[in-house]
């Protein structure tokens, strides 16, 4: 419980600090933030399970911090707002990166892991 | 820096209901579809679409709240690492089919459940009622 909690705190903190960052620094229409955190994460993720870790840490840094850097939700609402703002071109480039770039980076972080 | 710790603390609470929720539904889903992060992200799609557009209209709204609720509590809850990998999981044990049926429902059923909540969010926000 505390693991998981503990990794849910840096978890959203970091995905909060790099939102953060790119709204500061890079100007673009695109959701990078999202995207970026939701890729890596799942390359670290899936990294993480090819290691086969212990319980402690896969509660930490598994369900906790990955589980909390990476979202769903967010993905979803800017989805909505890109449809509302009729940006199609963003919009289907959007999810085509995050499914398909975000799940091969899974596999990638996973095949590494499990070496 | 208050904000950071604030978003940090809702993070927590986002990741321990996950968790909650994880164990909870680990007990009677079956058939390999993984029921509780598909829960997890359906149920936060609609939340923070609710949030957002109910809080957006609200001139007087606390411009924190959408960021410790939405940000922090709704974005931990959901989580897209553990459903990339969970499809890896899928595929390399031959769920194919399982594994996309779980790609298509969560695009398809995350862009709903947001949309519909951000239609529940703009109509009370415009002083109707929810239902």
């Amino acid at each position: 419980m505390l693991l998981v909690a503990a990794g849910g705190f840096f978890g959203a903190v970091f995905r909060f600090g790099i939102g953060q960052w790119v709204k500061k620094h890079i100007v673009t229409a695109f959701p990078l933030a999202t995207l970026f955190v939701n890729i890596t994460g799942s390359f670290l993720l899936g990294w993480l399970t090819g290691m086969e870790p212990s319980d402690s840490i896969r509660l930490f840094f598994g369900i906790g911090f990955m589980g909390a850097f990476t979202t769903f939700s967010t993905l979803k609402l800017e989805n909505i707002q890109l449809y509302r703002k009729k940006q199609w071109d963003v919009l289907i480039l959007y999810l085509a990166l995050s499914y398909i770039v975000g799940i091969l980076a899974a596999l990638a972080g996973f095949v590494l892991g499990s070496r | 820096m208050l904000l950071y710790i604030w978003v940090g603390i809702a993070g927590m609470a986002g990741a321990l209901l996950r968790y909650g929720l994880g164990l909870a539904v680990s007990d009677i889903s079956g058939g390999g579809f993984p029921l509780a992060t598909f829960l997890t992200n359906m149920a936060g799609s609609f939340a923070l679409g609710y949030l957002t557009f109910r809080l957006g209209r609200r001139s007087s709204a606390n411009p924190y709240t959408s960021l410790v609720v939405g940000t922090g509590l709704i974005g931990s809850f959901t989580t897209f690492s553990t459903f990339s990998v969970e499809n890896i999981q899928l595929f390399q044990t031959g769920q194919t089919a399982t594994a996309l049926l779980y790609i298509l429902l969560s695009l398809i059923g995350g862009l709903f459940m947001c949309w519909a909540g951000f239609r529940l969010g703009s109509r009370v926000a415009k002083g109707g009622t929810a239902l």
